[in-house]
């Protein structure tokens, strides 16, 4: 393995029509590390995400520029946004299973539309497995994925971006839908998935950004105004807005 | 410091609750307002249900399986049926769907997904306006453009003409149908890193096919219930037809000739055949309404 971070971020900007919403952003995340994102709303938490596998650039009148690189390669440089996405997964805040398919061709969708050629019963299995969601719906892997509750939702998107192989997870407010049971589930996920993949996480809330993540980074109306490990952005952080945000006197 | 204004909230609540005049009255006007939309009800009723009695009442005795299955008899000849004009509208508006449901669907995909620009909104426009056109004008257009052109009318033509009926409604329904797909999905499937193009089809339209197999149906339904564009692009025919480059019958225009006729037997089987008609469109429409219930 390199030395190298998985991802490093350089001079990042992006814009939404004229308002910028990310001001030179510049950040690495080691292999296998959780990064926790966070900051109030509007911050530019989501963007910054978005603009990791190119999401952003599809919002009409959005654009970015800067430097993304994923194992020391630009991916804004000769990179087809459609591969990057599928080294470069994403779980959205709210779950968004495909309401026509079964629980297994939700977890399949992202291998049958790109033609992937597949043990697709291992895959499945090995999925929701990973996502402990095989016990509870083993049984009924033919019925709607609507059928499900909001968590097990949630963790079905999560089999579904891992079915396709990506080797960097992006979650965006992953649990804030999901009530305190479901949220404790996701949580032990992450922390269960980070042996696999690099993952970084957008919340809101600091107590997880405290139980999931490594490294933390605060952003502030789109800036990075500190970046480092949880424990000393939330123990003894360097910044007087990252103090003010962390014990709750704003935001 | 909320509780004050919470309670008197509920006080005036309850004001309003015991004060009996007034309840009454609310009552009152509650029940007047009620009993006036049941008898408006009614009255929308009213055309609907005369039409389906006087229809099924006229219509019935009509009916037979020679009428299905025979050709029209000569007049003054007892017997013979309606089976080259059923078979003539089938055929047409089959015809008529193979390249109206495709344009159709497409132009409203079109516009669900890349209608944003100049030209999306010319093409929304465009469609608008072709939806308001009178059938009656489609028909001359249709009689332009084909029977003066092949020299000759044909059954080719009348599906023409029902097609360019079809395309502009289907496409506007197909557009709203896609529209009302959640943005979500859309964007968990090109971050799974499927293309855009995968994405319309096989997540986007895929979604909303149930909605979209409903409007194909009620187009087709509309189609089959016009008369005006088929009476000067397909004609009629007394004989059998198959042959998309001749006169074909049809149900509607086969209607109208027998109730403007002024033979009694030939008014029997105008009722008749409007029967039919109100049977197939009417069965369409109800399958377009049971078919997306059934799915979920």
């Amino acid at each position: 393995m390199t030395a190298g971070p998985k991802l490093e971020v350089r001079n990042l900007n992006a814009w939404f029509g004229k308002t910028q919403a990310l001001k030179n952003i510049g950040l690495g995340v080691r292999a296998n590390s959780v990064l926790a994102i966070i900051g109030p709303s509007g911050c530019g938490k989501s963007t910054f995400v978005r603009c990791l596998n190119r999401m952003h650039e599809l919002t009409p009148g959005a654009r970015s520029e800067g430097v993304v690189l994923l194992d020391g390669h630009d991916i804004y440089s000769g990179v087809d946004p459609v591969s990057l996405r599928r080294r470069v997964g994403m779980v959205f805040q709210r779950p968004n299973v495909f309401p026509t398919l079964s629980i297994r061709d939700n977890v399949l969708a992202g291998l049958r539309l790109n033609r992937v050629k597949a043990d697709y019963d291992a895959v499945v299995e090995k999925m929701l497995k990973q996502t402990a969601l095989w016990d509870e719906v083993k049984d009924r892997l033919r019925s709607s994925a609507v059928s499900l509750s909001g968590g097990q939702q949630q963790r079905l998107c999560i089999a579904r971006a891992l079915a396709v192989a990506p080797e960097v997870l992006l979650m965006d407010e992953p649990a804030s839908a999901l009530d305190p049971i479901a949220t404790a589930k996701i949580e032990e996920l992450i922390d269960e998935l980070k042996a696999q993949y690099t993952i970084i996480i957008v919340t809101h809330n600091m107590q997880q950004a405290i139980r999931v993540s490594d490294d933390t980074a605060f952003f502030y109306m789109g800036e990075l105004i500190e970046h480092g490990t949880t424990k000393n952005i939330f123990t003894n952080p360097t910044r007087k807005q990252t103090e003010d945000y962390v014990t709750g006197r704003f935001g | 410091m909320i509780e004050p204004s919470l309670t008197t909230s509920i006080n005036l609540n309850r004001s309003l609750w015991t004060a009996p005049g007034s309840f009454r009255r609310r009552q009152l006007a509650n029940h007047l307002m009620t009993g006036l939309c049941g008898l408006m009800v009614l009255l929308a009723l009213l055309p609907l249900s005369s039409v389906l009695w006087l229809v099924f009442s006229r219509g019935l005795p009509a009916l037979s399986l020679s009428f299905f299955t025979q050709l029209p008899a000569p007049v003054g000849e007892v017997g013979g049926g309606i089976g080259n004009a059923l078979v003539g509208t089938l055929y047409m508006v089959g015809f008529a769907s193979l390249f109206g449901i495709p344009i159709g669907i497409g132009a409203g995909i079109f516009l669900a997904e890349r209608g944003e620009g100049p030209y999306g909104r010319t093409v929304r426009l465009m469609a608008e306006v072709l939806a308001g056109v009178p059938s009656i004008v489609t028909g001359v257009v249709a009689y332009g453009l084909v029977v003066v052109t092949m020299r000759r009318f044909s059954a080719f033509a009348g599906a023409c003409a029902l097609a360019i009926l079809m395309i502009p409604t289907l496409a506007r329904s197909t557009e709203e149908m896609i529209r009302l797909v959640p943005q979500g999905l859309r964007e968990a499937s090109l971050a799974l890193g499927v293309p855009a193009w995968k994405t319309s089809l096989f997540v986007i339209l895929r979604t909303a096919m149930s909605g979209v197999v409903n409007a194909a149906l009620l187009a087709i339904a509309r189609a089959a219930g016009e008369t005006a564009p088929l009476l000067f692009t397909a004609l009629n025919n007394q004989y059998w037809n198959f042959r998309p480059d001749q006169p074909t019958a049809s149900v509607t225009v086969q209607i109208y000739n027998y109730a403007i006729s002024p033979y009694e037997d030939w008014h029997q089987k105008a009722w008749g055949a409007a029967l039919c008609l109100l049977l197939l469109v009417g069965g369409l429409s109800v399958l377009a309404r049971l078919l997306p219930r059934k799915r979920t």
